[in-house]
Order: C-alpha cells, then sequence, then structure tokens
C-alpha cells in the first residue's frame, strides 16, 4: 500500500505554482502540514519596505490548507479550496523564511475545515492566520 | 466666464499612464504573477496572463487558489492606490517626474482577505474588477470579483479590508491602531 504522505508530498512537489513560490513541504502527517517558503526578491509587495507580497503569504497559506486536507486519515482523493479567510497580524520581516502550519480539524462527506497560521521565526506574533474550506472528493 | 480650454488628450492620456505604469511596474510580485492592468479612464481591469506557473491542480488543470487570492488582492490594492492617487493626478498635485523615478505613494495595507471561489479556474487569461465599496481616511473595505470567459459568471470574488497609509497632513505615521468600533470607524474616519 503506497503510504499517503508519500502521495500528499508527490502531489504538492508537482504543483506548478508552489514549484514557483519556492515552497519546501517540511512536515506532512494525519491532517497536518507544514510548508516553508524562503524569502525571494520576486514576491516584494513594497518595494519601499522589501516587504513580500500578502498575496504570497496566501498562496503559501493556502497550499499549506490544502496538503493538511490531503493527508486527512479519512483519505479524499481530491480537493479544492471553497473559501479561504486570511489575516494579516503583521509585515513579515525581510529576509526571513516564512513557515506555515495547517490543521484540518473536521473532515465530512464532502467538505473539509482548515485552520493555519504562517511565522517568520523573529516573535510569536504570527505574520497572518487562515481559516479555509475545502471539498472533499471522493470516487 | 467661458471654461479654459481642456488639455489636448494625448497629454491627458500620457499622465494617466504613466501614473498607473509607474504604480504597478514599481512591485516584484505583480510582475511574478504576470499581472498588467487594462485602464478606461479611471476605471481598472486587472488582468492574470496565463503561465503555467499559476496552475495548481496540473491534473484538471486548474489556477492555484493562492495565486486567485493574490489576483484579486493585487486588484484590490492596486485600484484603491489608484483612486488616491487620481485625485491628486487630476488635481495636478502630484509630481509625476517624482513619480516615474520611483517616489511612490506608501500603499494600503491588507488587513483581512476572505476569498470564494466560486468555480475552478480555467488554464488561460483571468480578468478582475475592484469596487471600493468605502474608502476612510484610514480603512477602506473593497470587494473584488474575478471572470474569465464570461463576465457573468465569476469563478472568484473577495471581499477586503485595507489600513490606508498616512496621508500629508495626518501627524506621526506611527500612531497607535485604533481598535475599529462596532459598526466600523466613526465620524472622524471620513
Amino acid at each position: 500500500m503506497v503510504d499517503r504522505a508519500t502521495l500528499a508530498r508527490q502531489f504538492i512537489e508537482a504543483i506548478p505554482h508552489a514549484r514557483a513560490l519556492g515552497l519546501e513541504l517540511v512536515e506532512i502527517a494525519e491532517g497536518r502540514a507544514v510548508i516553508s517558503m524562503p524569502y525571494d526578491e520576486k514576491l516584494i509587495g513594497d518595494p519601499e519596505t522589501r516587504v513580500i507580497h500578502g498575496g504570497a503569504v496566501s498562496a503559501l497559506l493556502d497550499t499549506c490548507c490544502g496538503a493538511a486536507v490531503m493527508s486527512h486519515p479519512t483519505q479524499p482523493d481530491a480537493t479544492a479550496t471553497i473559501d479561504l479567510r486570511i489575516d494579516y497580524m503583521r509585515a513579515a520581516t525581510p529576509g526571513q523564511t516564512l513557515v506555515a502550519t495547517a490543521e484540518c480539524y473536521h473532515v465530512t462527506r464532502s467538505v473539509a475545515f482548515v485552520r493555519a497560521t504562517a511565522v517568520d521565526g523573529r516573535t510569536d506574533v504570527p505574520v497572518a492566520s487562515a481559516a479555509a474550506s475545502f471539498t472533499a472528493e471522493r470516487r | 466666464m467661458p471654461r479654459s480650454r481642456p488639455e489636448p488628450m494625448q497629454v491627458v492620456k500620457q499622465r494617466r499612464d504613466g501614473a498607473l505604469k509607474a504604480l504597478v511596474e514599481a512591485v516584484p510580485y505583480v510582475r511574478f504573477l504576470g499581472i498588467v492592468f487594462d485602464r478606461r479612464g479611471d476605471e481598472l481591469t486587472g488582468v492574470m496572463t496565463y503561465s503555467e506557473d499559476l496552475i495548481g491542480n496540473p491534473f484538471l488543470p486548474a489556477l492555484h487558489g493562492g495565486a486567485t487570492s493574490a489576483f484579486l488582492e493585487v486588484t484590490a490594492i492596486v485600484s484603491l492606490s489608484w483612486a488616491v492617487l487620481w485625485d491628486d493626478l487630476e488635481s495636478g498635485a502630484l509630481d509625476i517626474a517624482r513619480l516615474e523615478a520611483g517616489d511612490l505613494p506608501r500603499l494600503p495595507k491588507t488587513i483581512g482577505l476572505t476569498t470564494d471561489y466560486l468555480r475552478s479556474g480555467l488554464p488561460r487569461d483571468a480578468y478582475a474588477r475592484a469596487r471600493i465599496v468605502r474608502r476612510g481616511r484610514r480603512y477602506a473595505s473593497v470587494h473584488v470579483v474575478g471572470w474569465q470567459d464570461n463576465h457573468d459568471r465569476p469563478f472568484a470574488q473577495a471581499t477586503g479590508h485595507f489600513l490606508m497609509p498616512p496621508r500629508d497632513g495626518d501627524g506621526a505615521p506611527d500612531t497607535p491602531r485604533e481598535p475599529m468600533a462596532p459598526g466600523g470607524p466613526g465620524p472622524a474616519d471620513g
């Protein structure tokens, strides 16, 4: 039997947009995923402060939430975002790698509920948090 | 008294297009996503030109939800900045030469953004337009709709709240943030 975690890892590494953002899967198991995004100048959203764009943080959190859904023990075959809410608490420190952690905390027959945070390792206050729902598709 | 003769169209267009170009091209992430803006008068339409790098599900294929959300957020921020810039541009208060030299106005900061994914994003160009629901001195609320082939069939929409950059005469830029009162910012936030 193929390991679910291996499948999910391969799935993420096959996502072109995740590759373009430079995302790296750190950890994935049982409905929990950790993905990092190294600082890159192409992601800058404010040329004056060199802080990365909120959109890049959204993309990191969205990918991380999707990965958490795929690794859930209820084994969905595919998933897509239904809605995603992001709160930006503070600017990400320029030069720092962002690390997102997502937890898929409930799955029904067709919907998965996920929450996530992104930190930059500078303070305990996350850069952003997310609350999302995803489709949980089954054959 | 007869009104003053309007400026030649080319002069007006050049000034407006120059200001928009300076605003958009200064942001590396906007280039990364391949977003450009189409202008008709003061109305902007964001265009996210399709590239394989925007794909989130290679099997369907479909646009990445993060790219879609980012596209709507970029459209909201640029539209909001453009609305602020427009007033100064038309009144002549804005120095275009300084703008083009990279001396850009501070950008609004996203407080929160909620994206609804209504349909799978197809592997082709996407468009978005923002409606500024409310623009106060400190906070703004913006609604953005994204579509592809058919304007009446949006593939995503978002609502975002933004912290507006301090304007000249606002006092210290780093004054502590006031808590948002129930029902939104008070009358002083006009």
